[in-house]
């Protein structure tokens, strides 16, 4: 909202410094966003009259104003179509700084040619002025601009942009905003002074109105003018209501916009005549009801549309527009002046529903008080009456089925301190209250009590909470003590998870993984593409209103993430990524027994029980995973520049389920968006808990990645329930170990865990470690060789190495057995 | 024979004294040592000397064997120190090679800052508690004061898994954290310190400002006699914590229906320090947090009675920290995972 401080000083004397004045209001909850001085620049800038337009001799387009100054006269050249002689407009001398109209930038003006005549001067558009975009038309002022005075004395203002929160309507109004810095800076406001003449004419007896949906419609307030004239609007009105970026249409309009920015109130005004049956019936929509509303357009309605209308038609959406058939135009000469209030839930939807947010509707959606449009509707109706002359009916139609009884709000000074921990005095509550214009009795209670009476305007007030913001702000929250918090710990509770993926994160990054963080939305393509057969596993949960389709569904993997983000790094960095993200996939539990709910419509302020808790939600599951791509070590002059491949992601997941403290079986996998044959679940204790693997070259090109990626993937829910058993110490061993390497030559299709499994099945045996594997010369074809170093080990005496000598020849025999093993010559 | 004994001994040192590298001693021991070697020979013909002259001979000879071995060991020494300066001096690395690159990851920024916030809060007591992202209207909006058509939910652009505003039971995207605020206050009682770090999501164009999705923490502390003197201690000690001891806070009112009073914090600028910039809106202050003191409707709603507990909430932006504190100027940034931008933290 826009608060002009010309405007409000029609209302209260600001006598603080704007820029104290602007602190004030931002602490207090009101923001000044911004602080815009109109005509600072204004040198050199004065009003003045056309005294003659004459055409450019050499020029068609252009004209020669002559401009009376006061003191002198001077003819300048101006472009504009609208110059006319007797116009008041803003003349600028040489030397003036003016924005240009075509660059946008501030230029100083000096006298030029144009078309061969001298012009030393200039006639001003909006843009010029560095008022609005405005470069088509000179601004023409009104009549009663001043000749020969400064622009700036006469047009300056400071204009504060003010951030309004949404419980404030009232201040979405100068009037409010004066009340405002009434209270800041303890001065008074002064309303208008509202009286007007009416005729003998009661208005019942020339209209009567009937509120069908009295819960949409609180109350129903219109005055009855008769013998109007329909004209433009005197130049003040339309300097302020520009000023505010609103287009000056006739003086019943105008004046209906002028008293909304004034109190806050929307007003609409009915061609009288127009209003068949002579009655105003506020109902809901018929299904199918169609209106051509005040823009053109031709609107089809929902039964929740609350409409005013005549004995046979709409004749306006309530709160949003007017209906073309009742329009005021110049013809008209009488009106019906509305001023209502309307249930603000309706009003948004409807907005929403219909895309006509306007000035009005934003006001209406936060809900005005019902005590407000009878106010406004006098200061309207005796505005009107000033400057478009005719009368008004006696009285005033007020249906006001809303209405309801004031109730108090009982307020201690020990709740003020219990709530911000400002000691106050009685005396300061009913000082902040009364200048706010809260009513305010003592109870003569102890401790002491008072029982406050919230003005009209301030429908946001409904608790004694409430009034403790009142108070504080306006003594400020500069104010307010800081202290510690003395309350009781609450019992310490461990969060395990959380700790877990900490653990889980610092482990990876210690081996050199960035961690990366990517969207919880994604595209259904990138989640096809994670499988050969672009067929998503999951039917993954949609966003119902998507901003973009890139974001459109939850993700049900992290893969597309995390490969995405790969594709996007390899394309500048050199070699060796890699990547984690630990994170939420979600998938989708469909709701059993709740309903999504079919009844729509609820009571405002009522609120409904709280749903099931999980059920129907999705299951949000926390998932690692891990890529590396590129060469195994960094770029360097020191090392072989070996590629990556499978084992370094087993190594990975081996290392690190170690840290954790768990034994885990690497098995042959069917993921399928990994290769096949270099795929394998982890399994720990029969149950998978995740999966390492190459990606398959098909996902790997969808994705737009270069070389051999491989990725590690794990339920960290499982490996966080695994790993919670408790660490047991082992004793150092006492006694020396005997190391034997063995070299085996055996069948190809053996595995390693096989051969392994044999030879820890032998007692003694501490560790295996396989330290070569080789196939090619000097291996006959079909065979391989693992050469095995083997440590034995007993935890009670030093071994012999016949022993050991012993239990290894049981073991080569066994090899040989089983495995058609043999010792490599 | 003494004599013998003498010039052998003379003659050996003589030939050590010569020998210039360590493969020359081996062949001087042989000859001066070995088995062949003269002094070997006196020692074997020591047998056929009568007993008092063997005895004094012996014992010159085994002296003179013993100290030209100590002499070979000293001369030993010598040469392998030689030896090894020699080598160093001719084998000098090239020192300014690049060291072997140790693979080093990095903590993403945000995680770094939600890290921070956690521990500062939770040296205060704060227990650390996750709630879901994809949540129920009653949570996110009906629970806090913001029924269906409330003015307040244009404050909240709302991405909706069942677009149905008009009934709490439709799931949407959370957009802030506070939801947690009802799910911890259904199950606990006061006394309650927690802190809910967690992702949240807008129906939001992006640009430099503004992303769809980013990082909230929101906080809550209920008991008896807690104030909004207390919440303002905790976020002035939490915002010193963070932003340093000097630095400027600002606490004035705000609205959050879910709060009453409200208040909002704002620290000064930190490119400007209050005098006012683009960064600022020339306000010469940065909003970091909207807070207050726990609505009493809410209270009720979860059936703590706001007569007997009071208690604040806060919740504040992540991203918005460590753009202030590195002078990232694209909150783009953080969710575009650039490895150029991420190895910068």
């Amino acid at each position: 909202m826009k608060a002009s401080l010309k405007w409000l000083s029609d209302y209260i004397d600001i006598r603080i410094d704007r820029q104290k004045l602007a602190e004030k209001l931002t602490m207090a909850g009101m923001e000044v966003k911004g602080i815009q001085t109109i005509g600072s620049t204004w040198d050199n800038v004065v009003i003045g009259q056309v005294a003659s337009v004459n055409s450019h001799p050499n020029a068609d387009k252009l004209n020669l104003a002559t401009v009376n100054l006061g003191p002198q006269q001077i003819t300048v050249v101006c472009g504009a179509p609208n110059i006319g002689v007797g116009q008041k407009v803003p003349f600028a001398y040489a030397g003036a700084r003016l924005i240009d109209g075509h660059t946008g930038k501030a230029t100083l003006l000096k006298p030029t040619k144009i078309r061969g005549i001298l012009s030393e001067g200039m006639v001003c558009s909006e843009k010029e002025l560095g008022i609005s975009e405005n470069h088509e038309s000179i601004l023409v002022l009104s009549p009663e601009a001043p000749i020969g005075m400064p622009l700036a004395d006469y047009l300056g203002d400071i204009i504060f942009d003010l951030d309004i929160t949404p419980n404030r309507p009232d201040c979405l109004s100068i009037i409010g905003i004066a009340r405002e810095i009434a209270a800041l800076t303890d001065e008074s406001v002064h309303l208008p002074q509202i009286g007007y003449e009416e005729m003998e004419k009661p208005i019942d007896s020339l209209i009567s109105v009937a509120i069908i949906e009295p819960d949409l419609c609180p109350r129903y307030c219109a005055s009855l003018l008769i013998g109007i004239e329909v004209a433009s609007s005197p130049g003040w009105l339309q300097e302020r209501l520009r000023s505010y970026g609103m287009r000056p249409i006739n003086n019943v309009v105008d004046v209906s916009n002028y008293v909304m920015l004034e109190h806050g109130q929307p007003l609409h005004a009915f061609d009288y005549h127009k209003l068949k049956g002579k009655q105003i019936v506020v109902r809901c929509a018929k299904s199918g009801e169609t209106i051509i509303t005040l823009d053109g357009i031709e609107r089809t309605l929902t039964q929740d549309t609350l409409v005013i209308a005549d004995e046979e038609n709409s004749v306006a959406i309530a709160g949003l527009m007017g209906g073309l058939n009742t329009e005021v135009d110049v013809t008209t000469t009488a009106i019906l002046l509305e001023s209502a209030n309307f249930n603000r839930s309706t009003i948004r939807r409807g907005a929403n529903h219909l895309n006509l947010q306007s000035e009005a509707s934003t006001r209406f959606d936060k809900g005005l008080n019902p005590d407000l449009p009878l106010v406004a509707l006098k200061r309207a109706t005796q505005l009107l009456l000033e400057l478009a002359g005719g009368k008004s009916a006696r009285g005033i139609i007020d249906a006001y089925p809303g209405k309801t009884a004031p109730s108090a709000i009982l307020l201690s000074t020990k709740e003020v301190k219990r709530l911000s921990g400002l000691e106050i005095t009685i005396d300061e509550t009913l000082g902040v209250l009364r200048a706010l214009g809260f009513e305010c009795q003592e109870t003569g209670l102890l401790p002491p009590q008072i029982s406050v009476f919230v003005p009209y305007w301030r429908g946001d007030i409904k608790c004694a909470a409430d009034l403790v913001e009142e108070i504080i702000r306006i003594i400020g929250y500069d104010k307010i003590p800081v202290t510690r918090l003395s309350a009781s710990l609450p019992p310490q509770k461990l969060t395990p998870e959380r700790s877990f993926k900490q653990k889980l994160r610092n482990t990876l990054v210690s081996w050199g993984f960035q961690e990366i963080l990517t969207y919880s939305l994604t595209s259904m393509e990138k989640l096809q593409r994670l499988s050969p057969k672009l067929e998503p596993k999951i039917a993954p949960l949609q966003v119902a209103n998507p901003m973009t389709k890139e974001q459109e569904y939850l993700r049900t993997s992290l893969r597309a993430g995390v490969l995405t983000t790969l594709a996007n790094n390899q394309k500048h960095e050199e070699a060796d990524i890699r990547l984690f993200e630990i994170g939420k996939i979600f998938l989708p539990q469909y709701p059993s027994a709740i309903a999504l709910s079919q009844n729509a419509e609820s009571g405002e302020g009522e609120v409904k029980q709280s749903p099931q808790d999980k059920e129907g939600l999705p299951h949000e599951k926390e998932m690692l995973c891990a890529v590396l791509s590129g060469s195994r070590r960094e770029l360097s002059w020191h090392d072989n520049k070996e590629l990556l491949d499978f084992f370094d992601a087993k190594g990975v997941a081996e290392r690190l389920l170690e840290q954790l403290g768990l034994t885990s079986t690497f098995e042959s996998s069917d993921d399928e968006g990994l290769l096949l044959g270099r795929r394998a679940d982890v399994i720990i204790g029969g149950d998978k808990v995740g999966v390492v693997g190459n990606l398959h070259s098909k996902v790997a090109q969808g994705f737009e990645l270069s070389g051999p990626v491989c990725l590690i993937e794990m339920d960290v829910e499982k490996l966080m329930n695994k790993a919670s058993g408790a660490k047991r110490y082992q004793p150092i061993p006492r006694f020396p170990s005997i190391t034997r390497d063995i070299a085996l030559v055996i069948n190809e299709q053996v595995t390693f865990q096989e051969t392994e499994a044999i030879i820890q099945s032998f007692p003694l045996v501490e560790k295996t470690t396989l330290f070569d594997l080789y196939t090619g010369e000097q291996i006959p074809e079909g065979k391989k060789s693992f050469a095995i170093r083997i440590i034995y080990q007993s935890p009670q005496r030093t071994l012999t190495e016949r022993e050991v000598d012993k239990i290894q020849q049981q073991m080569l025999d066994r090899l040989c057995r089983e495995l058609g093993a043999t010792l490599r010559g | 024979m003494l004599k013998q004994l003498e010039e052998l001994q003379l003659e050996a040192l003589n030939e050590l004294g010569q020998v210039s590298e360590l493969k020359g001693l081996e062949s001087w021991r042989v000859r001066c040592l070995g088995k062949r070697s003269k002094l070997t020979q006196v020692l074997r013909s020591l047998a056929s000397l009568p007993l008092e002259e063997r005895k004094k001979i012996g014992a010159l000879a085994n002296g003179t064997k013993v100290s030209l071995e100590s002499s070979l060991a000293e001369k030993k020494k010598f040469l392998e120190e030689d030896h090894l300066a020699s080598f160093l001096s001719r084998e000098r690395l090239d020192i300014t090679l690049p060291g072997q690159p140790i693979p080093a990851g990095r903590l993403h920024p945000v995680t770094q800052t939600l890290e921070e916030i956690c521990s500062i809060f939770t040296s205060m007591g704060f227990q650390v508690a996750e709630g879901p992202d994809v949540e129920w209207d009653y949570y996110n909006f009906e629970a806090l004061n913001i029924p269906p058509q409330h003015p307040a939910r244009d404050m909240f652009a709302t991405l909706w898994i069942d677009y149905e505003e008009t009934t709490g039971q439709a799931r949407l995207l959370r957009t802030h954290t506070s939801p947690m605020q009802i799910r911890v206050m259904e199950k606990e009682r006061p006394p309650i310190r927690m802190i809910v770090p967690g992702r949240v999501y807008r129906y939001e164009a992006t640009d430099a400002t503004h992303e769809s999705m980013f990082y909230q923490v929101e906080g809550l502390a209920i008991d008896m006699n807690i104030t909004l003197a207390d919440l303002k201690g905790i976020l002035f000690e939490f915002c010193h914590c963070l932003f340093g001891e000097e630095r400027k806070v600002r606490f004035r009112c705000d609205y959050f229906p879910f709060v009453e009073p409200g208040a909002e914090i704002a620290i000064e600028c930190s490119s400007c320090h209050g005098a006012g910039c683009r960064l600022c809106s020339y306000s010469g202050w940065l909003e970091i947090l909207g807070a207050g003191m726990v609505h009493p409707d809410v209270l009720r709603r979860v059936d703590i009675d706001p007569e007997v507990y009071s208690g604040f909430a806060f919740g504040m932006g992540v991203e918005r920290i460590p753009m202030l504190r590195y002078g990232i100027d694209d909150i783009r940034l953080f969710y575009s995972n650039d490895l150029r931008f991420l190895k910068q933290f």
